[in-house]
């Protein structure tokens, strides 16, 4: 006796949360009926693991055909052919695009293109995440970078309207939308010690003040962008260290304000002409795509790489960018204020947050 | 006489990408109706097109409205080739045609392909206007009433129920014509849809002429099913039981209920003897309820007071009162005679009601059916219905006779069915013979009924259940005793019926689901021979499967099945049977003597041995399942002449409880005589797998029920969450060396397995009920047996029960002073019976009885009863609970229950009737059998729920799936699939309140009811 064909279907589409995650994961049936089992689920229900195949199956059908519906989510709003209660439209639409740490890492940044999705394997391999779950969340990357990548407006609520995704992961594809159109590296070694979050809180500083939108909010691709002109501009910040006097002044404005304050005070006087060039070469540089994409590298290794090896304290490292961003107002012979506060006010958080072990 | 159809086409919406190099569609909309098309603009390069198109009109005959459906078809415009369709709606304008049910059909309905399932949707607004037709010749039947729901809707009130209406319509199966050879699959499938349609609506429309005719205005209990004969043809056919139905208007249409008297009668002589007595008391009973002019919950009280004035304000109507009362021989003579004549002007007292008005049913008299095998190649003229309607008046006459046997003169429950496998096709009718109360077949009693205080002195909640045929002279041997109710009248051992538990019935504990299944093997044969040998082995079937089911009703504990169902599938090589029921305990039948077993070879010792471990298993598992469903009547009885104020759970459940009964007969002698206990002969290895058999069935996991019926006894607080599904399984047999043993097996574990695959699913509902699980069993192939189950889950509320019953505590406590006093008035011959201090038991049965039914006030009854039944009229006034403000996108709830948990039913939009095929030649792609079944299945439910939407209701109830029919081919990747359901629409209204309404109403209609009783004593 073979069973052929074995389905239920209810008025209202049942959903299993638990089977949902395994499907996510991307087990196969056999899997998951294996890890259901190891759960304890027949022992609590006196159910029959030829049950639970039946079950994890008849699961695996519903999902797959509501998958065609979750890639448009408003489409499985107004869909007629599952009755499923809002909040469990809610739930698998979030799951679905809910992703892995690990997943994301590996590719933030990248483009999302057929190549990158060839190397899910070797991520696959490396994070222990199966290949099918690799798979499902590169395509939601790519599904959500194509609809949101020319769109006008704010980054965020496009994705929200378009994907009906909390605020906080529309938050976080924002991020991941902005990595990867702006292709920022961030798969080096010495940037490995950075998590998804701190990756995900400068994009959204960037986006909001570096972006075409920052400074007009009618025009297409304004948030995810950066805006041209801002980073040409930003080659007249270089005279902050080339001009010899100007740097000295800059210094010296620091210095006394800081004379007392900070733990680090006599490394950071050492080092202050070697840290604002850096900061500020990484701006005159933002012109060129290739530098943008280093940004993240950059930072790390002219800002934060030095103070740490230094033992700055986070503290230190607020106190001296604060005056150091504020004490170019004094300059006198400077007259980018506006530009400077618009890439340094930025900057500021950025480092801060990548400041960590 | 013309009417205007109008028809409005707004817009389209996730439709496919036609155009592979755009990516979009070019769609456009061709409107049909009859022979007229009309066409909306191209609505260039959009996936969600905005047509709004003008108003299509359609000016045609009423006749056509009722036959034709209105046809949209969705297309591709494509300048150098043919327009590709994307899809088709058909919509039934039936709905509109009549006053009450809805006036406009507006919304989004699914565009479905029957190759590519549902293609996006439409928004579509339709209207009619219908000229008022004085044309007494018209074929049309406009304004007629079709309700799927087998009792008196909810909101409407039975003026008369005339009857049997059948009709069937033949045609040829497009399929099988010779243009399907060179058409496409499609071509030939949406020929199909569209004849079925048509055929489906004809035959509404002369039914609803034969409605007509007798005076009614709606169908009730409407059953539609189609034949698919193969190359003989394409039959629907439908049966119903026509009505005059009333609107109930309002609210107050509860209030009878409560100053409804509760002046019961009491039966004098019902100590005396099961014989004639005709000291009745007469008429007593104040109708109390809006719909019915009498009702059964009346139980006898002592007062046997103002009978004379309640027969003074009822108009007489020339048969009702006279016999009013008359309990016992001459009571049920006349009544027979009465009501004989009612129903002798009518071929076939048929009914396809399974639960009725009170006091409709006065006896039943057990299970009738009818088979006959037929053969479709021998039908000398296979385009016209003489031939199919000459075997269905023959198999209906049969059904009359059994049930004349059994000294009935109606068939209630009534269904017919049939299987076809080639060209032999199996016949079947089952019903439930009964004997009905005259009053509401007559015509005349329109006025009466208000006001007719009925005679009605059967004893509520065992009346049923006494035999209506002649002791002496039985129409089969079966084991008689004094009604364990009443003590006045005999009953059977145990009832069969077919139809569901009367609310009034008193039942001890709760039911469960009770299915007996058998296959039998049968030669691969031709024609005569195959139907000689299928004929041949028909009443062995009937018999293993009646025997099944006695035997796994005494494992139950249980004495009495409701809802029987028997199926009997043919296939090329074997005969499946399967029957489903709910068992329960009826407090006026016996108990149920125990499973004796006996070896045949007495000597030996290990055998001894193993025989009497079978026995010890037997007795203990009778154990766990009365301890499971809470069966225990006789301490329950004790205790409650013990005391005058009951347990309360007990109490409750008394109360609740009645029913109706019956037992059972076919052809064959099924009953099983005068055994005490029943003894199963072990004799070969046969009857040790029957054993065997039986003890595997499980009983569902803690948490659950399961009842074919539409409630469950022993549970009334459901609460609104339910569920409706339907699952569906198909297994291969290994070919190899099939035995009827093997057979058997397969089929036993596939149907337990597939309960436990639901139990499981299901399991966040728990507590929960599954109730009206409807099998069906199918044969596709050679070795494939395909079972489809649909049924509703339920969930219940654990502590609301307790709540409920702690009010009823109270209320019995107020009552007990009031309850000493009547005693005291109780007419001597009763009060030597019936004091407390006589410890005899005949006494203490009667005294129980008294107790429970009587010393509660009828209305008060009647609202527990409500309760058991969520939909309960008790629940009219609550009027202030606000419309379910449901902000979602339009929920529509589907039940095959004729309610819906804690909502009230306030419209009836129209029958829902739809056929569908799928067919597919990617299986494999579309995820092979399973995925394709559950995508078409998934679909059907969301053009139900459209349709239903778009007739602005928000639930189907009675909802069915009549047929499933699954093809496979999976060599050429192909399958295909049909599938028809129907239920009717409706609107419903949530009581957000209920439970403040329940705790509070019989404190509220307690007043009245008590000053009845004072005042009649």
């Amino acid at each position: 006796m073979t069973s052929e064909l074995d389905i239920f279907v209810g008025n209202t589409t049942l959903i299993d949360e638990d089977v949902y995650r395994l499907w996510l994961d991307g087990y196969s049936v056999s899997d998951a009926v294996a890890l259901r089992v190891r759960s304890g689920i027949l022992e609590q229900t006196g159910a029959t693991a030829a049950v639970l195949q039946s079950d994890t199956m008849d699961h695996y059908r519903t999902f797959h055909m509501l998958e065609r519906l979750l890639h448009a989510p408003p489409k499985l709003l107004h869909q007629l052919i599952f009755q499923i209660p809002p909040s469990r439209q809610a739930l698998l639409i979030e799951r679905y695009y809910a992703f892995d740490e690990a997943f994301v890492r590996e590719v933030l940044g990248k483009k999302l293109s057929k190549g990158t999705k060839k190397d899910l394997d070797d991520i696959s391999t490396k994070t222990g995440i199966t290949l099918k779950s690799c798979r499902r969340q590169f395509d939601n990357f790519k599904r959500v970078f194509k609809v949101v990548e020319e769109m006008r407006g704010s980054l965020v609520d496009n994705i929200q309207q378009h994907f009906l995704l909390s605020d906080r992961l529309a938050r976080d594809y924002a991020a991941i939308v902005f990595f990867a159109n702006n292709r920022f590296e961030t798969g080096k070694k010495k940037l490995q010690y950075l998590s998804f979050g701190d990756f995900a809180f400068c994009a959204e500083l960037m986006i909001q003040n570096w972006t075409l939108g920052a400074v007009d909010s009618q025009v297409d691709d304004m948030d995810v962008d950066l805006d041209k002109e801002f980073l040409q501009d930003l080659k007249e910040l270089k005279m902050l260290v080339a001009d010899k006097d100007l740097l000295d002044l800059h210094k010296s404005l620091v210095c006394t304000a800081l004379r007392g304050k900070l733990g680090v005070f006599s490394e950071m006087e050492a080092n202050f002409k070697n840290l604002s060039r850096g900061l500020v070469n990484v701006a005159a540089k933002l012109t060129h795509n290739k530098d943008v994409r280093d940004l993240f590298v950059d930072l790390v290794e002219k800002f934060v790489e030095p103070c740490r090896s230094d033992h700055w304290p986070l503290n230190d490292v607020r106190l001296f960018l604060n005056q150091y961003s504020a004490s170019v107002h004094s300059l006198d012979g400077f007259r980018h204020q506006a530009l400077w506060d618009r890439y340094m006010g930025t900057l500021r958080g950025c480092l801060l947050r990548l400041y960590h072990d | 006489m013309p009417g205007k159809l109008k028809v409005k086409i707004v817009a389209g919406r996730h439709l496919p990408v036609m155009d592979r190099a755009s990516d979009l569609t070019d769609a456009f909309v061709e409107v049909k109706f009859g022979n007229t098309t009309f066409k909306t603009d191209v609505y260039l390069k959009s996936l969600n097109p905005q047509w709004n198109s003008e108003w299509f009109k359609f000016e045609v005959d009423d006749e056509d409205l009722q036959d034709e459906p209105l046809q949209i078809t969705v297309l591709d415009h494509d300048t150098y080739s043919a327009n590709d369709a994307i899809g088709k709606v058909y919509i039934d304008i039936d709905p509109l045609l009549y006053s009450e049910a809805a006036t406009v059909i507006s919304g989004w309905f699914p565009i479905y392909d029957t190759i590519h399932g549902i293609r996006g949707e439409i928004n579509v607004v339709v209207k009619v206007d219908l000229f008022n037709d004085l044309n007494r010749f018209r074929q049309s039947s406009c304004g007629v009433k079709f309700f799927c729901t087998t009792s008196i809707p909810k909101c409407y009130r039975a003026v008369i129920i005339h009857g049997f209406v059948e009709e069937l319509v033949v045609n040829e199966d497009p399929e099988y014509q010779w243009i399907d050879r060179i058409r496409t699959p499609r071509a030939s499938n949406e020929a199909r849809q569209r004849l079925i349609s048509l055929m489906s609506g004809e035959l509404q429309r002369k039914i609803g002429l034969k409605v007509l005719e007798m005076r009614g205005n709606a169908v009730v209990g409407y059953l539609q099913c189609f034949d698919l004969e193969g190359e003989s043809g394409l039959v629907v056919r439908a049966i119903g039981t026509a009505c005059t139905l009333d609107k109930l208007s309002s609210p107050a249409a509860f209030l009878p209920a409560c100053n409804s008297p509760s002046k019961e009668m009491k039966e004098i002589p019902f100590n005396e003897d099961p014989n004639p007595n005709t000291h009745s008391s007469g008429p007593s009973t104040p109708l109390k309820n809006q719909t019915y002019s009498f009702s059964p919950s009346k139980s006898y009280s002592r007062q046997s007071s103002s009978s004379d004035t309640d027969l003074s304000l009822t108009p007489k109507t020339g048969m009702g009162s006279g016999s009013a009362g008359k309990e016992g021989g001459p009571f049920k003579a006349l009544l027979r005679q009465q009501t004989q004549s009612a129903l002798e002007q009518r071929e076939f007292p048929f009914f396809t009601l399974t639960a009725f008005p009170p006091g409709f049913l006065v006896h039943v008299g057990g299970v009738v059916s009818a088979r006959s095998v037929k053969l479709l190649d021998r039908i000398h003229n296979p385009d016209e219905p003489e031939t199919r309607d000459a075997w269905w008046a023959e198999i209906r006459q049969e059904i009359k006779s059994h049930a004349k046997a059994l000294g009935c003169h109606a068939v209630v429950g009534y269904s017919e069915s049939t299987s076809i496998c080639e060209e032999v096709c199996i016949l079947s009718a089952s019903g439930t013979a009964a004997v009905l109360n005259p009053r509401f077949l007559q015509d005349g009693t329109v006025e009466g009924c208000l006001e007719q205080r009925l005679e009605e002195n059967l004893p509520a909640g065992c009346g049923f259940c006494h035999i209506p045929y002649d002791e002496l002279n039985m129409p089969f041997p079966a084991h008689l005793t004094y009604c364990y109710n009443c003590r006045k009248q005999k009953v059977p051992d145990v009832l069969f019926t077919t139809i569901d538990l009367p609310i009034d019935a008193t039942v001890i504990g709760k039911g469960c689901l009770i299915q007996a299944r058998l296959c039998r093997l049968k030669k691969k044969a031709q024609a005569e021979a195959n139907a000689t040998a299928i004929s041949n082995l028909l009443p062995f079937m009937e018999y293993e499967v009646h025997t099944q089911l006695m035997n796994k009703l005494k494992l139950k504990g249980m004495n009495a099945l409701f809802g029987l169902r028997i199926q009997i599938t043919v296939g090329e090589n074997m005969l499946m049977g399967l029957a489903s029921a709910t068992g329960v305990y009826l407090a006026a039948l016996p108990t149920p003597g125990g499973i004796q077993i006996a070896g045949k070879t007495p000597n030996d010792g290990s055998y001894e041995q193993h025989i009497s471990h079978m026995q010890k298993k037997i007795n203990d598992t009778i154990a766990k399942n009365k301890e499971l469903y809470e069966i225990n009547p006789p301490e329950v009885s004790e205790e409650i002449i013990g005391s005058p104020i009951p347990e309360p759970r007990q109490r409750s459940r008394l109360l609740r409880s009645q029913s109706e009964s019956s037992d059972e007969v076919t052809e064959l002698d099924l009953s099983h005589g005068k055994k005490d206990a029943f003894v199963l002969e072990i004799d070969d290895t046969d009857a040790m797998e029957d054993v065997h058999s039986l003890l595997t069935d499980v009983p569902p996991p803690s948490g659950f029920y399961s009842c074919n019926t539409e409630i469950m006894p022993g549970i009334n607080n459901w609460t609104s969450e339910i569920q409706m599904f339907t699952s569906v399984r198909v297994i291969r047999l290994s070919s190899l060396n099939l035995t009827n043993q093997a057979l058997n097996k397969n089929f036993n574990d596939l149907c337990e397995n597939l309960l436990k695959s639901l139990y499981f699913k299901l399991r966040s509902m728990i507590p929960c009920c599954l109730c009206h699980v409807n099998f069906t069993v199918s044969l596709p192939e050679d070795e494939l047996i395909q079972v489809t189950v649909t049924a509703v889950a339920i969930t219940f509320d654990k502590n609301q029960a307790l709540q409920t019953t702690k009010t009823h505590v109270e209320k019995s406590l107020q009552r007990a002073s009031t309850d000493n006093e009547e005693l005291l008035q109780f007419p001597l011959e009763l009060c030597s019976d019936s004091l407390p201090s006589h410890p005899f038991p005949p006494a203490k049965e009667h005294l129980e009885s008294a107790s429970s039914n009587s010393g509660i006030p009828a209305a008060q009854r009647a609202v527990t009863v409500e309760k058991a039944s969520p939909m309960g009229e008790g629940n009219f006034r609550n009027r202030s609970a606000p419309p379910c403000a449901n902000s979602t996108v339009g929920v529509v709830k589907m039940t095959p229950l004729s309610f819906i948990p804690g909502a009230k039913i306030t419209k009836y939009l129209g029958i829902i009737n739809m056929f569908f095929i799928r067919e597919t030649t990617s299986l494999r792609e579309e995820g092979g059998v399973s995925g394709f079944l559950h995508a078409f299945i998934a679909e059907v439910f969301a053009m139900v729920r459209a349709h239903v939407a778009a007739l602005g209701g928000n639930a189907v109830v009675s909802y069915i799936m009549k047929q499933c029919v699954f093809m496979e081919n999976p060599n050429k990747n192909q399958a295909q699939c049909l599938i028809n359901v129907s239920g009717d629409a409706v609107v419903f209204v949530r009581e957000s309140e209920l439970e403040v309404v329940s705790t509070q109403q019989p404190t509220a209609n307690c007043q009245p009811s008590c000053t009845g009783g004072e005042v009649t004593t």
